[in-house]
């Protein structure tokens, strides 16, 4: 479809109305995962592994069971044995098999916080004593999280299936390594020849966790005919709905989930982890139950997103123009196959026109809780590595690192690694408006330090449903299928009253249980504002031209002789004056006498999203006797597409910036000799409190998508790819030392300035 | 299932005879920010819970020509508050006012944070470095005892059965006296201190330290006192070399671990930059005062 | 099991509950009262989610035993509005755009108010460092204390 008007030309797109879920969320009333209470409800808890590899040997239920006030207890041996099977529901690979035994461990427990039991009761306390009367026999087996540890020979096996995939000829003895994927293009060796630098470096990360401030949380009420319900804070109730089915064996008609407010998500709720427990529970039990995570269970058995080694090649000739490119990605994926390694491997070198670029990525198991996705998942480890290699080279060559990558940027008409040719993008603007940035000529005092970087992220399309419905007033409603994380419904509303019209309060969206709104795929991959966006201005655009028609049949003129314009029928240019104009209300009104209900709905799957790119500039400030780092000034410039509620999407800007700056500074998994976490709570994993950060500047460019009807392209991930990358050159710029380790918390910084001072 | 009881005296009498007579364990409850997160993680499981704060004059900041009393369940944020307090002790102020975010200062107290014993409690090297005593209500009476003397080690203390802390104690100060404390944590708040370090200075009119007391925290564990490193100010003023020496002297009484919060050698690293920093600040202090 | 009877005041108004001693506020809040308006995210002070304000501090209300909350004045969410008029804080947040999910929204507004009612004129370092416990995941800050600080020149009638 077209793209709509100019820049200037929208009345609400590019406007600021404040969120239509607002006042509800101020006032404390929006109802998210844990609010709910139904009658007769039961609390459920999970029992989980305290060893980080073990063979389940036995499970004893029953004194469990026998407790007063104990309704329900569940293991494995109550859910039905799934088969090996890809799973195309959410976000990132996934095999239903490995998921059901992610949910509930079946002969072996694989992390730290694996779940071996479920109890429902009619208290917490009495819930919590009873899996303490679960006995649970282990046979400990020797374990390993670090992710090179777990590809060496020898290495404690997790699955004595497991059989690399995408090595030719495959492996004939299982390990750790799931898979490897590589991507080339021309001759990478040759390139190396041709350079007169090269550099070769090593960068190291640990897995970060999402951080989302709301546990994971559901309300599961099986009835006695089948029906099931399923209230929960996620980011897809298809993708509930979907895996509970699978995982119970129940018939996805039979389960009807209605998404709650989500307490953030960031990737971490695309699966699923307690809704299939809850349910079986219910079923057993014959009454709702309510579960919800501890924080410390949020960190025990959730997924982080991988840790990782990276080893970036990068050669270039004097002038700055990059000749070969090569990375190695080592990516854990936790106990079972699935890690961001492919995306990584893909997004490395994305922003850069190469001849010759070869990305391999390795997959690799490990005893730490199961990969989830992670805001751009795999990319902002990918970056942290070529960013920071790209940091020195620029300084090896004697030249601006804006420069440098101007000099290598990708263009329309780019081959991207992976295969594409790049269309419409916008990362040449961002380099442009960074360099022009007064931030970027801002003097800098002792110790201080500047660093750029720059990110990229796919954006995904996708399947979507929306309906538009007129209320006899002329107001509307707007439904659609995915949950709110960033704001999306305010634009959902935006666009419908664009298309309509109308004032943006006379429309109000929801967001629809899966028996209420067709499908639609998962709130991911900065899909909605551009996937489901597309499916309310298609629906949207069919209800104008309903309202055309019951115009013309209430004016007795032929429908050519309608246009719509600012939500009222006025006659064509062809025929100007012919009718006073006719506005939507007055022709709601009559519905019922022109044919009916006016509504419309679309269900498509949405091609073109537009990928984005990124430009990063952050000062920081060094104290050298204690390694802090203070970030001074941070400025992120993106290529939004085009903005449709401006203040949301600088609010994913600055929260993704925050994310990074998380990532980069403090946040990491700190294991002990056991396998065990030692810091499963926010004292002690450490993400950006407000006085950490300065405020962030969110600068936005826009290049219109063409392939959306306002322009628009994903903003969600971006942002967190460079910030880490931007922190390590900074903290260069500072100190000049490097740090390729990730967190650069104060000891390794202070420990990295002391090594180069002596 | 065992039952947790709740008791809430309303004289100190009163919380000492249930103390005492507790049949399994009894918890005091103060500010509650420890104890709360203790109890919900399973880490201790009391059979009593004794509230103290309904005792008349647990809380409350006193000022009397002899210097300071401030009731051992006094919320930290009130410390801050005290414009006395703050004018005579602003490195026991500024320790107190470090302890977690406005909430968790909205709650916790004094006494609380010496009787958890964590090694890295922010108020205690401060209140050692000012000489403060405390008051320990008991079976046996009341006696009061150098604050140093209640830890004994990480969440040990010296406190008897059916023994509390009911009151700190500043003294006087002389003309010419100041304290500081400072502590390293990764973020810039909400942190564990990584390390912790507290100076209390006399100086004499031309600007040599006649007293100090130097302590160290999250480097031992208890807090230390460090009698090297207030030999190495005392007789002195803040030159380099003394510096030098009062980093090198903080630096070798360090007995620090390597935990999730920081390793043996950046412990024992910034120590010594935390007490030369620590030192400035208080003989600025100092020197401002007549 | 015997449990504790509380008679406490909250949002001006007098409340009755019963709970049993390991029962915080926060549980009793949410649990006893269907005061679901503060969070749980951590239930060991470090979020903030749950923040409440008791005779006039501000306080994690998964710190406090519920049987602490006789005869206190307890102000949450819900009392931040008067009927359909918001608070100052509220309002600015809405317009400035402040939340994304919306979970550490209550907790933060408890906060500001907190704030505010004893300083009316803070710094933004000032309103930084009020607000570091109370955790945001989605927003980076920026723009809450652009709304905080908003919010406080209403207030002072600028």
């Amino acid at each position: 479809m077209a793209t709509m008007g100019t820049q200037g030309q929208f009345k609400v797109v590019g406007t600021r109305p404040v969120r239509p879920d607002g006042v509800e969320k101020v006032t404390g009333r929006a109802a998210f995962g844990a609010d709910l209470s139904l009658p007769g409800m039961l609390v459920g808890k999970v029992k989980r592994s305290p060893h980080a590899h073990a063979r389940i040997v036995s499970i004893d239920v029953e004194k469990a069971r026998a407790l007063p006030g104990v309704k329900a207890v569940v293991t494995a041996a109550d859910f039905p044995e799934i088969a090996s099977e890809e799973a195309f529901v959410g976000e990132g690979p996934m095999n239903f098999r490995d998921l059901s035994c992610n949910c509930m461990a079946r002969g072996k427990v694989l992390y730290e916080g694996h779940a071996v039991a479920a109890v429902a009761a009619t208290s917490s306390a009495i819930a919590d004593a009873a899996l303490d009367l679960i006995e649970v026999v282990y046979e400990p087996l020797p374990h390993v999280i670090d992710v090179e540890a777990a590809m060496a020979p020898g290495a404690p096996l997790l699955h004595d299936d497991l059989i690399t995939q995408g090595v030719d000829p495959a492996p004939r003895t299982p390990s750790n390594v799931a898979k490897r994927v590589h991507f080339s293009l021309g001759d990478v060796e040759a390139g190396f020849r041709a350079a007169q630098v090269v550099l070769e470096r090593r960068y190291t990360t640990k897995p970060v966790h999402q951080a989302y401030i709301e546990p994971h949380a559901c309300v599961a009420s099986a009835g006695a005919d089948g029906q099931c319900q399923i209230w929960c804070s996620s980011q897809g109730q298809f993708m509930v709905r979907a895996y509970c089915a699978k995982l119970l064996g129940l018939p996805i008609s039979s389960i009807r989930v209605t998404p709650a407010e989500i307490g953030g998500g960031f990737g971490g709720k695309t699966l699923v982890y307690l809704e299939p427990l809850a349910l079986a529970l219910s079923k057993q039990s014959g009454r709702p139950v309510k579960m919800v995570m501890t924080r410390e269970e949020v960190f025990r058995a959730t997924g982080p997103t991988s840790g990782a080694v990276v080893e970036v090649k990068i050669g270039a000739t004097r002038d700055g123009k990059i000749t070969g490119a090569q990375a190695v990605l080592k990516y854990q994926a936790g106990a079972f196959p699935g890690s961001p390694v492919q995306p990584g491997c893909m997004a490395a070198f994305a922003m850069y026109d190469l001849d010759n670029v070869s990305v391999t990525g390795y997959d690799v198991v490990c005893n730490r809780p199961k990969v989830a996705a992670y805001r751009a998942p795999g990319a902002p480890i990918a970056s942290f590595a070529v960013e920071s290699c790209l940091d020195e080279l620029a300084r090896t060559l004697g030249l601006d690192p804006i420069a440098l990558r101007e000099k290598n940027a990708a263009k329309d008409g780019t081959r991207a690694v992976y295969g594409p040719i790049w269309k419409d993008i916008g990362y040449v603007e961002t380099l442009q408006a960074a360099k022009k940035h007064a931030h970027y000529a801002a003097p800098l005092g002792p110790n201080q330090g500047r660093g750029v970087a720059s990110g990229f992220w796919f954006n995904i399309g996708g399947e979507s449903t929306a309906e538009v419905h007129i209320n006899e007033d002329g107001t509307a409603v707007v439904v659609s299928g995915n949950p709110d994380i960033g704001g999306s419904r305010a634009s959902m509303a935006m666009m419908a009253a664009e298309v309509l019209g109308i004032p943006v309060e006379r429309v109000r969206p929801i967001v629809g249980d899966t028996s209420s709104i067709g499908y639609s795929f998962l709130t991911g991959g900065s899909r909605v504002t551009f996937a489901t966006g597309m499916a309310v201005v298609q629906a949207a655009q069919e209800v104008v031209g309903e309202l055309k028609r019951r115009a013309a049949l209430i004016l007795d003129v032929s429908p050519e002789a309608i246009e719509w314009r600012d939500g009222a029928a006025v006659p064509s240019d062809a025929d100007p004056g012919r009718f006073a104009p006719l506005p939507l209300a007055a022709i709601a009104l009559k519905a019922g006498r022109t044919g009916g209900p006016i509504s419309a709905k679309a269900s498509i799957n949405a091609q073109g999203a537009g990928p984005g790119f990124a430009t990063h500039l952050c000062d920081v400030e060094v104290d050298p006797e204690t390694g802090q780092v203070k970030i001074l000034r941070y400025t992120a410039i993106q290529d939004v597409g085009r903005a449709i509620h401006p203040s949301y999407v600088e609010g994913q800007i600055q929260g993704g910036v925050a994310q990074g700056i998380g990532w980069a500074l403090n946040e990491e998994y700190i294991y002990d000799a056991n396998g065990r976490l030692e810091n499963p709570g926010f004292l002690d994993y450490r993400v950006p409190v407000a006085s950490d950060l300065p405020m962030i500047e969110a600068v936005m460019v826009e290049v219109p998508n063409p392939r959306h009807p306002f322009g628009v392209r994903g903003v969600g991930e971006v942002p967190i790819v460079p910030p880490m990358a931007a922190v390590a050159n900074a903290i260069h710029a500072a100190t000049g030392v490097r740090l390729a380790d990730l967190p650069m918390s104060p000891p390794r910084v202070l420990a990295a300035i002391t090594r180069a001072t002596t | 299932m065992p039952m947790l009881s709740y008791s809430a005296p309303t004289t100190i009498d009163e919380a000492v005879s249930v103390l005492a007579g507790a049949n399994g364990t009894a918890k005091v409850l103060s500010g509650g920010t420890d104890l709360l997160v203790q109890l919900r993680s399973g880490r201790i499981q009391p059979d009593l819970i004794v509230d103290i704060k309904r005792i008349p004059g647990i809380i409350g900041i006193r000022q009397d020509p002899g210097g300071f009393a401030i009731g051992a369940a006094t919320p930290c944020i009130l410390l801050t508050e005290h414009q006395g307090l703050k004018a005579a002790w602003p490195g026991v102020v500024e320790a107190a006012g470090l302890i977690g975010s406005i909430q968790v200062k909205g709650r916790a107290t004094l006494a609380g944070n010496l009787c958890n014993a964590s090694p890295a409690a922010d108020s205690v090297p401060a209140l050692i470095a000012a000489r403060a005593t405390c008051v320990v209500a008991g079976p046996g009476g009341r006696r009061e005892v150098p604050v140093e003397a209640i830890a004994t080690g990480p969440g040990r203390t010296s406190l008897a059965k059916g023994e509390l802390v009911v009151e700190f104690r500043l003294p006087k100060r002389p003309p010419r006296s100041a304290d500081a404390y400072l502590r390293l944590i990764p973020r810039t708040e909400m942190d564990i201190a990584v390390v912790g370090a507290a100076v209390s200075v006399t100086l004499e009119a031309g600007g040599t330290c006649t007293e100090a007391r130097v302590v160290l925290g999250a480097v031992a564990p208890t807090a230390i006192l460090v009698p090297e490193a207030a030999a190495a100010l005392v007789g002195h003023r803040l030159d380099a070399e003394t510096l030098q020496r009062l980093d090198a002297a903080a630096r070798r009484a360090c007995k620090p671990i390597t935990d999730k919060r920081g390793t043996i050698e950046y412990r024992t690293q910034v120590a010594g930059v935390l007490a030369r920093r620590a030192a400035g600040i208080a003989f600025a202090r100092a020197g401002e005062r007549r | 099991m015997s449990k504790h009877h509380v008679s406490t005041t909250i949002n001006g108004e007098p409340v009755e509950f019963l709970c049993e001693t390991q029962q915080t506020l926060l549980d009793a809040l949410r649990d006893e009262l269907q005061l679901t308006g503060s969070k749980e995210g951590c239930s060991s002070g470090d979020c903030g989610a749950c923040s409440v304000i008791v005779d006039g501090r501000l306080v994690c209300s998964c710190l406090m035993l519920a049987v602490e909350a006789e005869g206190r004045r307890i102000e949450t969410i819900e009392g931040l509005a008067q009927g359909e008029r918001l608070h100052p804080v509220q309002k600015h947040f809405l317009e400035a755009a402040a939340l994304q999910c919306g979970f550490c929204t209550p907790g933060l507004l408890v906060a500001a108010k907190a704030l505010l009612d004893r300083n009316p004129s803070p710094t933004e370092t000032e309103a930084r460092y009020w607000l570091a416990g109370n955790l945001c995941r989605c927003t980076g800050y920026d723009k809450v204390i652009r709304a905080v600080m908003d919010a406080a020149a209403e207030i002072r009638g600028e």
